[in-house]
């Protein structure tokens, strides 16, 4: 499984999508020394300053995670809310580290300043293929590699369905299942869920953290009122 | 995976929450009741579900009597509101279903070895793909449908049979009985998963050959299949290779992984470095 690149949509659709990860090449044969969790914590803490949507560790979760109550009240409780400090906190072990941001300004300046930082670990950039070019090239970098997505990208304008899909595939791993986005089109549509709240619910099930809930609300708000 | 009769009450929530539909609420039994044949223990219902502790049989009652007034019971939607999943324990080869489909799980756990690589994500690092190189990633199963072994038998059948080799350290590679037909375990073949991936590399003069073979063999199957084509850019970043042959077969490539080439075989020391501060307004950002 590969839980990043094949997100459903054009290119205009990854506007507001940037996911910017770390990861330390795992196997004996790349020889790479050093610690990888050091690295990446920094990574991650210089991410927290750029505004990210979410920060996700592969291992413990991302900003919203499904949560457990012991008490009969819970059911009446309020839902959590993004905790970006929580995941700060749970790195234990290197991974899959990632930062999803929604504003091109800030995946930009993040990208430049993690260059300077010079971690040596590797980072890629999830998202269209023009905003990651546009994002090395404003930090001075050339693409090293580069990993295309196929098979998704001949979207017809007016796929029933399109947008339920557009949500599942923001977790690569399939744990935001179709009907569940589909179901929470229709809460949105029918009022009894806002756009917010049905994109957290989806969120919840992501356990890379790598959901985008702004990309998710701005599709639901389009669903809301028929465009497609 | 079960749920507990005794402690569901038939919310439906689960329903939706199941990435292969495979929860129904049986109409005799009122209760939620799962297709083992189409779960794929991905654990998205145990894992994902906030879990709450309401006492199932008053929940019942009530629901009953709203019920009488056209009232719905409606518990927050991501939600279990009796904890009524319950993971069984799972023999081979049923655990090789949770082994390809539930991303947290401890892969030593199941008895499946290899994580597959790490495509070019560590490029930099690896140089696992140089130049005049295409590493395939071939994922079945997405978007929300899952395939079975079979299914995966096919294509690396069809695979083995131009002579390409897989990836050694790739899960599905670990479950052949013979790499140069592609040939799965037997006992596995009808095993579904969420999704999985066969890896490949193959110089990049093969690359329109595999293609075709891959558009092929999904005529055949009954499930989807998903490319990543991973390549190593020039000295400038610029990638006019592989991309033209992709155009040439009708592709329109949208969005891609960028591996931006910071990975270096030492790791910065940080033991010195200045200390960086998470950003004051964490929460609710
Ligand atoms: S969410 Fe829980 S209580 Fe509701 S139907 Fe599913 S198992 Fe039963
Ligand atoms: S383990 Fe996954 S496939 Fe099986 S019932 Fe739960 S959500 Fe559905």
């Amino acid at each position: 499984m590969t839980n990043t690149l094949h997100r459903y949509g054009k290119a205009e659709t990854f506007v507001d999508d940037y996911i910017v990860f770390s990861l330390p090449a795992k196997s004996k044969m790349a020889g790479q020394t050093g610690d990888a969790l050091a690295a990446q914590k920094r990574f991650m803490t210089i991410a927290s300053q750029y505004h990210p949507v979410s920060l996700g560790d592969a291992l413990h979760g991302g900003a919203l995670r499904p949560t457990k109550s012991n008490s009969i009240f819970g059911h009446w409780g309020k839902r959590n809310k993004p905790n970006l400090r929580k995941v700060l906190a749970g790195m234990s072990k290197a991974g899959t580290m990632a930062a999803v941001f929604d504003k091109r300004e800030n995946a930009e300046a993040f990208v430049k300043r993690i260059k300077e930082e010079e971690l040596g670990i590797s980072v890629n950039i999830s998202s269209s293929i023009e905003n990651a070019k546009n994002a090395c090239k404003v930090a001075g970098i050339p693409r090293h590699s580069i990993a295309y997505s196929l098979g998704f990208e001949h979207v017809g304008d007016n796929t029933p369905g399109k947008q339920a899909i557009m949500l599942s595939t923001m977790c690569g791993h399939g744990m935001v299942s179709i009907n569940l986005a589909q179901k929470m089109m229709s809460f949105v549509r029918e009022n009894r869920r806002s756009p917010r709240e049905a994109a957290e619910a989806m969120s919840r099930f992501c356990s890379c953290g790598i959901f985008n809930t702004t990309r998710a609300k701005r599709i639901l708000e389009d669903v809301r009122i028929g465009v497609k | 995976m079960r749920i507990n009769p005794k402690k569901c009450v038939a919310c439906g929530n689960c329903t939706y929450v199941c990435p292969m539909g495979a929860i129904y609420i049986d109409p005799l039994l009122q209760r939620a009741t799962i297709n083992r044949d189409e779960c794929v223990e991905c654990y998205a219902c145990y894992n994902g579900l906030s879990k709450e502790v309401l006492p199932p049989a008053t929940v019942r009652f009530v629901r009953r009597t709203l019920a009488n007034f056209r009232v719905r019971f409606e518990p927050e939607p991501d939600v279990c509101p009796t904890t009524a999943f319950e993971p069984d324990k799972l023999e081979w080869p049923r655990v090789v279903r949770r082994a390809f489909s539930d991303p947290r799980v401890p892969h030593e756990s199941t008895g499946v070895s290899g994580r597959g690589t790490e495509e070019v994500k560590t490029n930099d690092v690896t140089d696992r793909v140089g130049i005049g190189e295409v590493g395939f990633t071939i994922e079945l199963g997405r978007p929300g449908i899952g395939a079975r072994f079979r299914d995966f038998q096919e294509m690396s059948r069809a695979l083995a049979a131009v002579g390409v080799s897989f990836e050694k350290n790739n899960p599905i590679t670990t479950l052949m009985t013979n790499v140069e037909t592609g040939d799965i375990r037997e006992d596995i073949l009808n095993e579904k998963v969420m999704s999985a991936i066969i890896e490949i590399k193959v110089p990049v003069e093969r690359c329109e050959e595999i293609i075709r073979i891959v558009w092929d063999v999904e005529k055949r199957i009954p499930t989807q299949v998903v490319m990543g084509v991973g390549v190593r850019c020039d000295e400038d970043g610029e990638e006019k290779i592989v991309l033209p042959i992709l155009e040439k077969l009708g592709y329109d490539p949208q969005r891609a992984k960028t591996n931006i080439g910071l990975g270096r075989k030492v790791i910065r020391d940080l033991t010195n470095a200045a200390p960086v501060e998470a950003f004051k307004e964490l929460e609710n950002a």
